[in-house]
């Protein structure tokens, strides 16, 4: 069963949908307390960084977060979930939850016509080495749907599963143990969005 | 790089979509949650739904129709027409939708977007303009359908939706809707080239050189469709398929 944590920031029905479409059972998560029951995690989430991260701590769900993650349970986060999972984030000035090395960094081009910001819609994701269990079945370069105007800057390249270009490359899926980053939204990327959460599910990318 | 989107747009009155696509056969031609899932397998990057009831009954409906359709369709859903409130926007993205378009509420009441973007994040708010050209490069905000002028300079109107937090503009020309001649290419550009965020473009697709035109030259991240897909015209492949050719990057 998948516990997906509610903090308040955005829309949480579409990750229930496409989890249950999936085949998986899923209960929301409000409490510290109903972190046991959950078999993997999920933090969803869009919006501010700044809100998000006081948000968890309000809730007391952040410290219950870290040591459900440290204690070794599959966990994704999808979007602002995956940025919260760093040290700090340029977005407010915040610090993260930093169970991963490294920074959030806002993307910033000069004010030309074509590079617009937030980088929103479907864009392709190729896929490192560490990936290449959570996108069984998925052929390399598929488009994900994104929508974000900050991404992630792991430290160590281990870390690293999958990249996009906007503009430059940036990390799209991160992997580190029993955690799952994806900037993207697989619950919104059509066929290929519900492959990659059997795969997540599956769990054979921790082995 | 990031694609260009293709965005079918789908009008629903009292939960019934009343213009989507022409099915033949004329089986769930209404239903919404048919014309979704077809459009999905046609690969459509989004959804617009826009609710043109007219009663408050009908706008409950639209809540069942995002909810339903929100469990077999995969893609982004925009919804818009009639909201007024962070209330609105709230009951809908709990039923499923993604992103919210707001037009008259947002010309009435800017702070609606601010609000709207710091509960939910600015990718979650559209905020939609329909402009009329007044004089030489100069268009003017129309709200209520395009019925009633507000004096607002279209270019000042969509800066100011994106310092208050817009994530994208659905910029549609009331000129060019409905004539099938083509976008209006030069207010599409100016609007994009004063914004750093997305704009959609809207009103007057009746070929697929108009597509093209208005991406290439009126640099829109996204072109929403109706009548074009609706009558059978053209597919949403077919339409990629040629962007493709013409060296737009598209998903397929």
């Amino acid at each position: 069963m998948t516990g997906i944590i509610n903090y308040g920031a955005g829309n949480i029905y579409s990750v229930i949908t496409a989890f249950k479409k999936c085949g998986e059972e899923v209960f929301i998560i409000n409490n510290p307390s109903d972190f046991s029951k959950a078999d993997r995690l999920v933090l969803p989430g869009v919006g501010a960084f700044g809100d998000g991260i006081r948000s968890l701590d309000e809730s007391g769900l952040k410290i219950a977060l870290s040591g459900s993650v440290k204690s070794g349970k599959p966990f994704l986060g999808i979007c602002l979930g995956l940025q919260l999972l760093f040290d700090h984030s340029e977005e407010g000035d915040c610090e993260g939850l930093k169970l991963i090395k490294g920074n959030v960094i806002k993307f910033s081009f000069p004010f030309s016509e074509s590079m617009k910001v937030p980088h929103m819609g479907w864009n392709q994701v190729q896929v490192k080495y560490n990936g290449k269990e959570l996108f069984l079945n998925i052929p390399d370069k598929t488009w994900f749907y994104f929508a974000h105007s900050y991404f992630a800057a792991p430290e160590k390249s281990n870390t690293i599963a999958a990249i996009t270009c906007y503009g430059h490359e940036f990390a799209s899926v991160v992997k580190m143990n029993n955690i799952v980053g994806v900037q993207f939204h697989p619950e919104k990327s059509g066929d290929y969005g519900l492959c990659f959460i059997k795969n997540f599910l599956e769990g054979k990318w921790l082995q | 790089m990031v694609t260009v989107r293709i965005i079918p747009c789908l009008d629903v009155k009292d939960g019934s979509v009343v213009k989507g696509v022409h099915f033949e056969n004329l089986v769930g031609a209404g239903d919404p949650v048919q014309q979704a899932s077809f459009y999905s397998r046609e690969k459509a990057d989004e959804l617009v739904f826009l609710d043109i009831s007219a009663t408050i009954e009908g706008r409950k409906t639209m809540l069942d129709v995002v909810r339903k359709v929100a469990e077999v369709v995969f893609i982004p859903l925009t919804v818009g027409g009639g909201i007024n409130s962070i209330d609105d926007i709230e009951k809908l993205l709990k039923a499923g939708a993604d992103k919210i378009s707001i037009n008259t509420a947002a010309v009435k009441n800017p702070s609606l977007i601010e609000a709207g973007a710091k509960k939910f994040g600015s990718q979650c708010i559209v905020v939609a303009i329909d402009g009329k050209r007044v004089a030489s490069r100069k268009w003017e905000v129309y709200i209520e359908s395009g019925k009633t002028p507000t004096g607002l300079d279209v270019v000042d109107w969509a800066k100011k939706t994106e310092r208050l937090g817009a994530g994208e503009i659905l910029l549609t020309s009331i000129d060019m809707d409905g004539t099938q001649k083509g976008y209006d290419i030069e207010m599409t550009r100016t609007v994009s080239e004063n914004v750093n965020i997305p704009v959609i473009a809207s009103g007057g697709a009746g070929t697929l050189e108009h597509l093209c035109e208005v991406v290439k030259e009126g640099n829109a991240s996204a072109v929403l469709i109706a009548s074009l897909l609706h009558f059978r015209k053209y597919s949403v492949t077919e339409i990629k398929s040629f962007l493709m050719k013409r060296g737009v990057e598209v998903r397929l």
